[in-house]
């Protein structure tokens, strides 16, 4: 059991109903976790990996060939 | 032997350094060797933040539990280097917004330099989130040539 930073407060895990999933794509890679009472989204964290970083013109039109 | 035109490489490091000034204007107040304040804030989807924003604005920034206006502060705590023809940094910690909700869609963070004006650094854009009584954050990429989060090629 763990406890649970909510919208009502510090509740219990085994009171929830736990979704979480990974979106990933060539930006970033998002994995997020969701906690549900009743039907109500209570809970939802996201830790992203970012992926794309920035570049100059040069190096932009360098890989652009 | 021969030449070969190029922007220098440590000039690309200096770059990131503030050390050379080509206007008097553009001068910033660097008379004390301490490094900038740098920080992350968050926009809506809705916003329009771009290579041509200048300045952190609160026009367009999320708003919610627990989230100061103007963001979280960044972690640079390695210096700028290079490898090869490329000069890099990427913050040396992740940026996290912890026990937010942040209702309405986000999909951008602009890293912008609050010791100087607020002026704009970066504008990193992902898929659209939301946060409901949780916690953010953004993890780095590797700090080399080509994949840290700034690169001057």
């Amino acid at each position: 059991m763990a406890i649970v930073t909510t919208t009502k407060g510090e509740m219990d895990d085994s009171l929830l109903e736990k979704r979480e999933g990974v979106d990933e794509n060539d930006n970033e890679r998002a994995e997020w976790i969701e906690y549900w009472l009743d039907g109500e989204l209570v809970h939802r964290s996201v830790h992203m990996t970012l992926k794309k970083f920035t570049l100059t013109g040069e190096a932009i039109a360098a890989q652009l060939g | 032997m021969a030449n070969t035109q190029a922007m220098t490489t440590s000039f690309k490091v200096d770059l990131l350094n503030a050390v050379h000034a080509f206007n008097a204007a553009g001068i910033p107040a660097h008379t004390a060797a301490t490094a900038d304040t740098f920080k992350a804030a968050l926009y809506l989807a809705s916003a329009t933040v771009n290579a041509s924003t200048t300045a952190y604005s609160a026009t367009g920034e999320v708003t919610g539990t627990n989230y100061s206006a103007g963001g979280v502060t960044v972690t640079f705590g390695t210096a700028p280097t290079s490898t090869g023809t490329t000069a890099f940094i990427t913050p040396s910690a992740s940026i996290v917004y912890t026990t937010v909700t942040l209702s309405t869609a986000f999909d951008a963070v602009l890293i912008y330099n609050s010791t100087q004006s607020n002026k704009a650094v970066s504008v990193h854009t992902f898929g659209s989130q939301t946060i409901t009584a949780g916690t953010l954050t953004l993890v780095m990429p590797s700090n080399t040539a080509g994949t840290a989060l700034l690169n001057i090629a």
